[in-house]
């Protein structure tokens, strides 16, 4: 592709792996991803902060990637969904995602199960109004919450029993 | 590990899940053909009109735009001469995007800027200049309604309704009436998967296109008219779809502009709307509907009178089953219903989930409610009081209708049967408690349908049909049905989908590709066992196997492998092996399913439906008038599950659609330009995670041989009828207050 | 999103000596948004985020000073904010949602510019988008415009929680411009759009917001962030109020109150607080205090519920305050 306006250089590191591109600086870090990268993972569901389908993990934090330019994040850690999985492993979300039918059409999911990740550290995972509310930020026009909060305890619990595990 | 064929009404996983999960699902924007333009649409500011200049030299300047298309320069295509019409078959003249100067609405796209980055599109897009002349419009609904008006063409799909007794007389004499005029406000689509086609130029010259469609056929179809092309030039291809809800059953305007792009500079060309830009096509048409009821002191229904009108542009004549809902389902001797569309200045309005029943079964449950209420009734007893074994309109039998079971399992399940009547007498703190319910039903379809079935030479087996997964779970049923169908574990099947070159598959809509791609698939299945039986049979080389256990009328398949359902396991044969003796590396069969198959009754003798009762707890806080829907409870009766995993899936999404109906959405219809100006995401609401509870969806048993071949009815539909009169009933029973326009939001 | 230049400066002298059409970077959660929407189309964009500014640290006076690029998220988990200012952190967790509160700024929310549909939509007529091409939002689709503040030019309300609690702590903020430092109390920081709504506030050409000061100020559990919206989290609020009491015998001493979604600015009537100050807290007292604060309320074509639900949102959130019961922002009931 041709890069046909005044570039920025963009340095990042994405899924682990090195990335140096030249590009304008109004190119987001979403549309970096898509359309320059195929990382396809990550979706646009509106564009403008509103839906969450665009959540990826900068530096470890969850944010919506449609907002950032991806110029301004020099040498961030970008973890999207592709890069979630380790060596063909499925992380247990995506496994909990798929065990409780927490999607249909799947064009929220990989946003919804980066956020999930991101709860899971924040620790915001208390009771299922705590966990609704900090999903809050994920919007699916399927409906599929039921079942999102479901796949989210089923990691709790795995996590629990594993601590649980060690301590014994 | 043994592998064992899954069978239909398993919770099996969605088999399309891995690829949804880990990213790797390509839904249309995301193939990246080498060389691909970006397109960007320049809308319409105003909502009739005509387009007098466009000053484009601005956007053209900016680096990597290679053309600005507008009616000016574009191509020439078939679809401005002759009037398409598409599978919806909505009467009137379509709109043909980019056709002349004129405006007919607000968004209309009057540019496409294809440039080679998409930042590069989206700025000269900014730049573009048109001005117009202004014409008078209206885009106002109230307005509309003096012009209300029954098109003389109407939609295939149209019942119309059918009176019985004499409504008028029987309501004046009914000692107890309630009448009302209920409203619905517009809404919007919004599948998070924005619309969007990428065209794919092939060396060979011809057009791989994906797009976000139920009906890659369809589309097909549509392309193939629009460019004069032949079928075996256009390819179109949904493998995935972002959901869709109705607003994939026509081919959207991105999808004509991306070709029309492509066919003009010979390249591939992908265009995408913005959110902002998925409020400038189909939406759900707002509705009035006037309803009187009577009865008598005991409750019994004497009178229905419903009067009904949604509104349509003026190009097209829209039209939705509205008004039949309550005539259908409530016996009630006496009845009536008109039914009217009212034209404005706005695109068309067009099938949104449930299209019809959403609007009109939940709004007459809403006056049921009252109704109840006036009869001093509980709602409940006043549904099964007036419950009708038959469809009360055609005075038909029905196929089935386990209504009152599931009114029942539901009901217990609630606990609905301790609920106090009186409104207004359950509270916690400061909140108001109530409970509400309702009763939903929507249409049991099932149109003709065909699928392969193909054993290749590693054992697979492989289906395809081209039918759509809009998150329907179709992959999924398809795979368990075909597992089933041919005894071979669900792991060593490929299902192909979502592609015009397969075998014929009406759009994906109105919940009946589970029972319609179903039977088909089910019959290719059996007719590939029977050529694989009858194959096996006619070669020699069977026989040194088969002496050694296996005598060819006790032989099973089963699990993926043939073997004698009395002998030793290990005498068995794989697929693959099976194949090899045949000496084909492929054998392969066709079927197509169709009304009357297997016993079907058709719909001219008996009337099919799903059924449902909703059951709903609201808080609301007494003084601030907050909602909080903090208990749902389905129950459905929709003949057999295949799937309850995914069909329990379908129905609370629907239900959480329902829930945004009674109480979040709405498209603010600015009628002075004639824009819907909350056209996004923050301030069009949907409900987030933060107002949905656990719902309890249930299905009762319903065995229903006549309406389709598997016993299926579909499940895509039913969550959303019924559920938000729920709702409504629910803050009524709460609050004591009455509202009889949804949605019902904060202050009202 | 028209072309810009880009630069990111590590000091904030060379930030502050910006050529004209330039905007600040900061979390871009805005300023993004607006620039994909056609609405702010600078030339040239001066991202912040290598300035250091975004400490949280304890002031002398036993304050806080919070720094323009903490973000939203550090701010309301930091734990000086949550011991000290737990309405400060209640507002910010009821705003947005988690992934945009990651990115945003405390000084990118100050500068925060109105949710209006017509002034995100530049084919529509907006004063405050495009001076002098008149108000689309009079007469038309508005339930979600100001009833308080608003002019003849423009009825936007200034759409931040985190900004109603900061207005009802009397926080200061700290710019840095060309001509060198100075500070306001954000209650002055905004501005009302009386004829010039283009002007959201009192920042000046290359100023910029460095850090937020909380004054010392406790209310114990005498406080909260009460926040009605459409939908029960994110999304913007209809009508919100901050409210914190310093209650001793059950007297009312301060008495700190400011309201979010009603006003062109977040909305603050120093009589409604003085009006609670040496009184026993009740229904009739608290019913004054929402009578003093909606004084002049004016509604438009679709925003009369505001006016009905506001005073109601007071009274709660007075309630609240006075026993000493916050408003949850995660479980949804109101106490
Ligand atoms: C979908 C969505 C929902 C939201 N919901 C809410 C909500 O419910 N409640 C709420 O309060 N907010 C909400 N917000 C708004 C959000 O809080 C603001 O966008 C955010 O606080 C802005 O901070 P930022 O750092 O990203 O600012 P930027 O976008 O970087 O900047 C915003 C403006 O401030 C200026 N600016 C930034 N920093 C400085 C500085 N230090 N000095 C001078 N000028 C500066 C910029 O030039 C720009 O004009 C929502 C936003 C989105 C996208
Ligand atoms: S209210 Fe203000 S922001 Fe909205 S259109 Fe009017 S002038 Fe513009
Ligand atoms: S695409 Fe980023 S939040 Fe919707
Ligand atoms: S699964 Fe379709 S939007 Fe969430």
């Amino acid at each position: 592709m041709t890069d046909v306006s005044v570039t920025s250089p963009c340095r990042l590191r994405i899924n682990g792996e090195p990335c140096t591109i030249d590009i304008p600086p109004s190119v987001t870090l979403l549309d970096l991803l898509r359309e320059r990268l195929d990382l396809t993972g990550t979706k646009k569901g509106c564009d403008h902060g509103q839906c969450g389908a665009c959540t990826v993990l900068v530096n470890g934090k969850r944010v919506k990637s449609c907002l950032i330019l991806a110029v301004s994040i020099p040498d961030a850690e970008v973890t999207t969904i592709e890069g979630l999985s380790r060596d063909g492993q499925m992380h247990p979300m995506q496994q909990a995602f798929l065990d409780q039918d927490a999607f249909q059409c799947g064009y929220c999911t990989p946003g919804q199960i980066m956020s999930a990740v991101a709860l899971m550290e924040e620790g915001h995972v208390h009771t299922r109004e705590e966990i609704r509310e900090f999903m809050s930020g994920n919007l699916c026009r399927c409906g599929a919450y039921n079942g999102i909060l479901d796949a989210i305890e089923q990691v709790i619990a795995q996590q629990q029993q594993d601590r649980a595990g060690e301590a014994a | 590990m043994t592998l064992h064929s899954a069978k239909i009404g398993q919770p099996v996983s969605r088999i399309d899940g891995l690829a949804k999960v880990t990213g790797q699902a390509r839904y249309a924007a995301e193939p990246h053909p080498a060389g691909m333009l970006y397109g960007f649409i320049v809308n319409s500011p105003i909502a009739r009109g005509r387009i007098e200049t466009i000053r484009d030299e601005a956007a053209r300047a900016v680096p990597g735009v290679v053309e600005i298309m507008t009616h000016l320069n574009r191509p020439h295509s078939a679809l401005f001469e002759k009037s398409y019409m598409d599978g919806l078959g909505v009467p009137g003249s379509p709109y043909r995007p980019l056709h002349d100067a004129e405006i007919s609405f607000n968004g209309q796209p009057v540019a496409v800027v294809l440039a080679e980055t998409f930042e590069a599109a989206r700025e000269a897009a900014m730049l573009l200049e048109v001005d117009y002349e202004r014409w008078p419009h209206n885009a106002d609904f109230e307005a509309s309604l003096h012009q209300k008006y029954m098109p003389s063409k109407t939609r295939s799909n149209y019942v119309p309704p059918k009176s019985r007794g004499n409504a008028a007389e029987a309501y004046a004499l009914s000692p107890i009436k309630i009448e009302g005029r209920y409203h619905l406000a517009p809404e919007h689509h919004n599948p998070m998967e924005m619309h969007a086609t990428t065209v794919i130029a092939e060396d060979d010259g011809t057009f791989t296109v994906w797009d976000k469609t139920q009906g890659p056929q369809a589309v097909q179809a549509y392309l193939t008219s629009a460019l004069s092309l032949s079928k075996d030039q256009v390819r179109v291809r949904n493998p995935y779809v972002g959901g869709a809800f109705g607003s994939g059953l026509r081919a959207q305007h991105n999808v004509f502009l991306a070709a029309l792009g492509a066919k003009m500079l010979k390249r591939s060309v992908r265009i995408t709307l913005t959110r902002q830009q998925m409020f400038t096509h189909v939406f759900r048409p707002e509705a009035v509907m006037n309803i009187a009821l009577g009865a008598q002191p005991d409750g019994t229904l004497q009178s229905m009178i419903v009067d009904g009108v949604t509104d349509t542009s003026r190009f097209e004549h829209n039209m939705e089953n509205l008004v039949i809902w309550g005539l259908i389902n409530y016996k009630c001797p006496n009845a009536t219903a008109d039914y009217k569309v009212a034209p404005r200045d706005t695109y068309t309005s067009s099938d949104m989930r449930a299209p019809g029943a959403a609007t009109g079964v939940n709004l007459f449950e809403m006056a049921v409610d009252e109704m109840a209420y006036a009869c001093n009734m509980d709602p409940l007893a006043f549904r099964l009081h007036n419950y009708s074994d038959i469809d009360a309109m055609h005075d038909m039998p029905l196929t089935s209708k386990a209504l009152k079971e599931a009114m029942h399992e539901g009901a217990e399940r609630f606990g609905w049967y301790n609920r106090p009547i009186a409104p207004k007498s359950m509270r916690d703190g400061k909140e108001l408690i109530g409970w509400g319910m309702a009763t939903g039903i929507w249409d049991a379809m099932f149109s003709p349908t065909s699928a392969r079935a193909t054993l290749i030479a590693d054992g697979r087996l492989h289906i395809a049909t081209a039918a759509s997964d809009i998150g329907t779970g179709t992959y999924t049923i398809l795979a368990q049905t075909a597992s089933e169908a041919f005894g071979i574990p669900i792991e060593m099947i490929d299902i192909e989908l979502g592609d015009s070159t397969l075998p014929e598959c009406p759009t994906e809509g109105g919940s009946w590709t589970a029972a319609s791609a179903g039977a088909a698939v089910w019959l290719a299945c059996q007719s590939l066992r029977e050529k694989l039986f009858k194959t096996l049979g006619k070669s020699g080389n069977i026989s040194a196997w088969l002496t050694a256990g296996l005598s060819n009328n006790t032989t099973v398949l089963q699990d993926g492998f043939l073997q004698d359902k009395d002998a030793d396991e290990n005498l068995r044969l794989s697929l693959s092996e099976a194949l090899s003796l045949t000496g084909q590396d492929r054998l392969e069969v066709e079927e197509t399913a169709k009304p009357g198959l297997r016993g079907t009754i058709s719909q001219m003798r008996k009337a099919r439906f799903t059924h449902s009762a909703v059951f709903c707890e609201v808080r609301v806080d007494e003084e601030l008038g907050i909602v909080r829907v903090t208990r749902l409870v389905n129950a459905v009766a929709a003949g057999r599950i295949m799937n309850p995993k995914t069909a329990a899936s379908q129905v609370r999404g629907a239900m959480v659609m329902a829930t945004g109906m009674a109480l979040h959405e709405e498209s603010l219809m600015d009628e002075r330009v004639g824009r819907f100006m909350n056209h996004n995401f923050a301030e069009y609401h949907i409900p987030a995670h933060a107002d949905i509870p656990d719902m309890d969806v249930l299905f009762v048993e319903e065995k229903d041989r006549e309406v389709s071949p598997l016993g299926v009815k579909g499940v895509g539909e039913i969550g959303m009828c019924g559920t938000a009169a729920a709702i409504a009933n629910a803050i009524f029973h709460a609050t004591g207050q009455r509202h009889r326009s949804l949605p019902i939001t904060p202050g009202n | 999103m028209r072309q810009f230049s880009y630069s990111r400066p590590d000091t904030l002298d060379t930030a502050c000596h910006t050529p004209d059409h330039t905007r600040y970077l900061a979390g871009g959660t805005n300023l993004i948004d607006l620039m994909k929407s056609d609405v702010e189309r600078p030339e040239h964009v001066v991202d912040l985020s290598a300035l250091s500014m975004s400490q949280i640290e304890e002031r002398p006076d036993g304050g806080l000073r919070l720094g323009a690029l903490a973000t939203n998220a550090d701010t309301a988990a930091h734990p000086l904010v949550t011991e000290r200012y737990p309405l400060l952190a209640s507002a910010i967790l009821a705003g947005a949602s988690p992934q945009i509160r990651n990115r945003a700024t405390n000084g990118g929310n100050l500068n925060q510019r109105t949710r209006c549909h017509y002034f995100y939509d530049p084919d529509m007529a907006c004063n405050k988008r495009s001076p002098g091409t008149g108000c689309s939002a009079k007469g038309g689709r508005n339930r979600i415009m100001a009833i308080l503040g608003t002019s003849d030019a423009c009825i936007a309300t200034f759409p931040s929680d985190m900004c109603v609690a900061l207005a009802a702590l009397n926080a200061t903020v700290h710019l840095t411009g060309p001509e060198g430092e100075r500070s306001v109390p954000l209650r002055d920081y905004h501005r009302l759009p009386e004829d010039t709504p283009w002007q959201d506030n009192i920042l000046r050409t290359g100023e910029i917001v460095t850090s937020i000061d909380l004054p010392p100020l406790s209310f114990g559990s005498h406080h909260t962030y009460l926040k009605i919206r459409d939908r029960l989290s994110f999304a913007f609020a209809i009508v919100s109020v901050a409210a914190g009491l310093q209650m001793e015998n059950n007297t009312i001493g301060k008495a700190c109150i400011a309201m979010g979604g009603v006003g062109t600015k977040p909305w603050c009537v120093p009589e409604a607080e003085a009006l609670l100050e040496g009184k026993t807290p009740s229904p009739s007292l608290f019913r004054d205090a929402a009578e003093c604060l909606l004084q002049g309320a004016v509604t438009d074509r679709d925003n009369a519920a505001k006016l009905k639900l506001a005073p109601r949102v007071i009274i709660r959130a007075l309630s609240q305050a006075a026993a000493g019961t916050p408003q949850s922002q995660t479980q949804k009931t109101i106490f």
